[in-house]
């Protein structure tokens, strides 16, 4: 009878020695959100994961993911956050804007990693790119623009106006614009800009343009990018060239692009993930920009848009569209 | 479901209610289908938001949204009644024009608040942790807001707003004009919507033009459900079916949050939500005696004039 108590309490004791041991390596708990279902953020999704993966966090076996999704929807996004919080998790990524700022305000203590968020700054998300200073950091999608800017003036030698195609809605376009403006003021350009708010709009916003710029620039800007083939034909039509700052757009009508994969953006946060859960405070991590760029050309569109591209640059391509 | 999930839920729940009870208002109340919520909503964030950062105290910056969303509610109701047009045609226009609207008044899409000090700033000096004390003022705000809507609907402009939208021609025999009606009550609506907008930029601490997308099915929700779980014989307690109604939505969303388990992913939230709340819908119809002839039942209830005829006899 003893023995058997004795038995059955050792037995106890194993089981829950067990359970302990086996909390010793519990897997990290990350969890996951975006705004809205859109192939840009699912490659920043895949690249986040891939860098986890890469550093030995495998979702089911070292790592319990949780991945959520607002559907477009920012009071959802609200809430997913509070039930991140509320399950006390050791990491949150956010990818998108409104996904990094319902995050920040959920919580002050559980560090969060952010990923393509155009402009963290002007999100309020951090004190400075070099300090991010709170519980977060990430990695921005800002495009090099200074550099789109250089691209198109070697394809259109004598610029002097140039069109900038947007979606006045998105704050990522507008800090790009922004930007555009800025860059453009240094070089002596004069910038005509052109918002579609959907991408039924689009064709009428390119049209606008015709007659008052020289070159059409369209910036990472999801409503204006899926409409893209409404620009080239307008560029087409008009004789002006249209470049690009995602390689997408380059096969589907744009003459050239200076443009990164969300993929990259996703690694480089993914980097930053590995990094928090190893103990590293994003407080100090500074905001991570892209540098890896490729340069797609289409000279098939630039001679139907009045344009040869220069053989110097021809001789850069990553990928020349035939 | 977490403690800090549920509040979270409770929370969402408390501020849409407001967005509840004016949609009672325009689409049960008036009989008018009110899409400007989409765009009111954003503007009362737009504006909380643009007053703080100018330094603007953020009560009188709160009650400014509210005045930003009468007048958005009232140019709905003039468009419908000087202009003849079709209610829903106007409210769908001036959600159109909102969105340039709130992208003027911000200058940018999207206007962080996380530095700034708002409405729910005093709250962090008391004893309780955050997610407990923004539910309990916003629980206080929700009551006023309630009461306000219930005493205003019982006064004698509020007994002829309810005749205009129950039987027009009946209430205009009574010399009640419904045109001064709609415009008294939708801009009401609009008023609590951009309370609910402003409330919530303070909360999340951020305003965005794209905070307006499918509100209108949120407070639609909430008022549908509220009035499958309770009953809305009088005026108090339709209100009070709009705010439980609202809760009930999301803490519906936050079960559909934790679903995964169950192999359902990311990008099934939405279909899940919606079917949880057929599920409550259905699960109130089917406890109510005589669920057989419910289909029959809701027509008439639908209908304001077999309503009144009801309750007379």
């Amino acid at each position: 009878m003893k023995r058997a108590l004795v038995l059955k309490l050792g037995l106890a004791a194993s089981m829950f020695w067990g359970i302990s041991a086996g909390q010793a390596e519990e897997p990290v708990s990350v969890k996951l959100s975006y705004i809205v279902d859109h192939p840009a953020i699912e490659a920043a999704k895949n690249g986040i994961l891939a860098a986890l993966n890469k550093a030995g966090y495998v979702d089911g076996k070292t790592m319990a993911l949780e991945v959520q999704s607002a559907q477009g929807n920012m009071s959802t996004q609200a809430q997913i956050n509070s039930k991140f919080v509320g399950d006390k998790p050791d990491l949150i990524i956010a990818i998108s804007t409104p996904s990094a700022q319902t995050a920040m305000a959920a919580t002050k203590d559980i560090p969060i990693v952010f990923a393509a968020v155009t402009d963290p700054l002007a999100a309020g998300l951090v004190d400075s790119y070099e300090a991010p200073g709170r519980n977060l950091t990430g990695a921005s999608d800002m495009t090099p623009i200074d550099k789109h800017m250089e691209l198109v003036r070697r394809i259109v030698p004598d610029v002097a106006t140039i069109g900038v195609i947007y979606n006045g809605g998105e704050a990522n376009s507008v800090a790009q614009v922004e930007v555009v403006k800025a860059e453009a003021a240094k070089a002596g350009l004069k910038v005509v800009e052109a918002t579609a708010t959907q991408s039924s709009a689009v064709l009428d916003a390119a049209r606008s343009l015709v007659g008052k710029v020289d070159a059409i620039y369209v910036p990472t800007d999801s409503t204006v990018v899926s409409a893209i083939e409404a620009v080239a034909r307008v560029g087409g039509e008009a004789d002006i060239p249209v470049i690009a700052g995602d390689t997408g757009s380059v096969e589907r009508g744009a003459i050239a692009a200076l443009g990164f994969d969300y993929f990259d953006i996703g690694l480089a946060a993914g980097d930053y993930a590995v990094a928090v859960l190893k103990g590293e405070s994003p407080a100090k991590l500074p905001v991570r920009f892209i540098d890896r760029l490729q340069l797609y050309l289409n000279p098939k569109a630039a001679a139907a848009m009045g344009v040869t591209l220069p053989d110097s640059l021809v001789k850069e391509a990553t990928r020349v569209i035939e | 479901m977490t403690l800090f999930a549920f509040m979270g839920a409770v929370e969402a729940g408390l501020i849409f209610s407001l967005v509840g009870m004016a949609v009672y208002l325009s689409f049960r109340v008036l009989d008018f289908p009110d899409l400007t919520v989409d765009g009111s909503f954003p503007l009362g964030a737009a504006i909380a938001a643009v007053g703080i950062m100018h330094g603007i105290d953020p009560f009188a910056a709160t009650a400014l949204a509210m005045v930003a969303g009468f007048l958005a509610g009232l140019v709905t109701a003039v468009l419908h009644v000087r202009l003849n047009v079709l209610h829903l045609l106007a409210s769908i226009l001036v959600m159109l024009a909102l969105y340039s609207v709130n992208l003027r008044i911000m200058g940018r899409p999207n206007l962080p608040l996380l530095a700034a000090d708002t409405v729910f700033t005093p709250l962090q000096a008391l004893p309780i942790p955050g997610y407990l004390a923004l539910p309990l003022a916003l629980a206080v705000v929700v009551l006023a807001a309630k009461l306000v809507l219930d005493w205003f609907l019982a006064t004698e402009i509020g007994l002829a707003l309810r005749a205009a939208g129950a039987n027009s021609r009946m209430a205009a025999a009574h010399g009640i004009e419904r045109g001064g009606m709609v415009a008294l009550g939708l801009g009401l609506s609009n008023a609590y919507v951009a309370l609910a907008g402003a409330l919530f930029a303070q909360a999340q601490g951020f305003a965005d033009v794209g905070m307006g997308v499918g509100v209108i099915i949120i407070g639609l929700a909430a008022v549908i459900l509220g009035e499958t779980l309770l009953p809305t014989r009088t005026v108090i307690l339709a209100t009070a079916a709009a705010v439980v109604g609202s809760l009930i939505y999301r803490i519906a969303i936050a079960f559909a949050l934790n679903l995964d388990a169950i192999g359902l992913r990311a990008q099934d939230l939405n279909l899940v939500t919606a079917v949880l709340v057929v599920i409550a819908i259905a699960a109130a119809k089917l406890t109510q005696p005589g669920w057989m002839a419910a289909g029959r039942a809701v027509r008439v209830r639908q209908l304001p004039v077999a309503r009144g005829a009801r309750e007379d006899a």
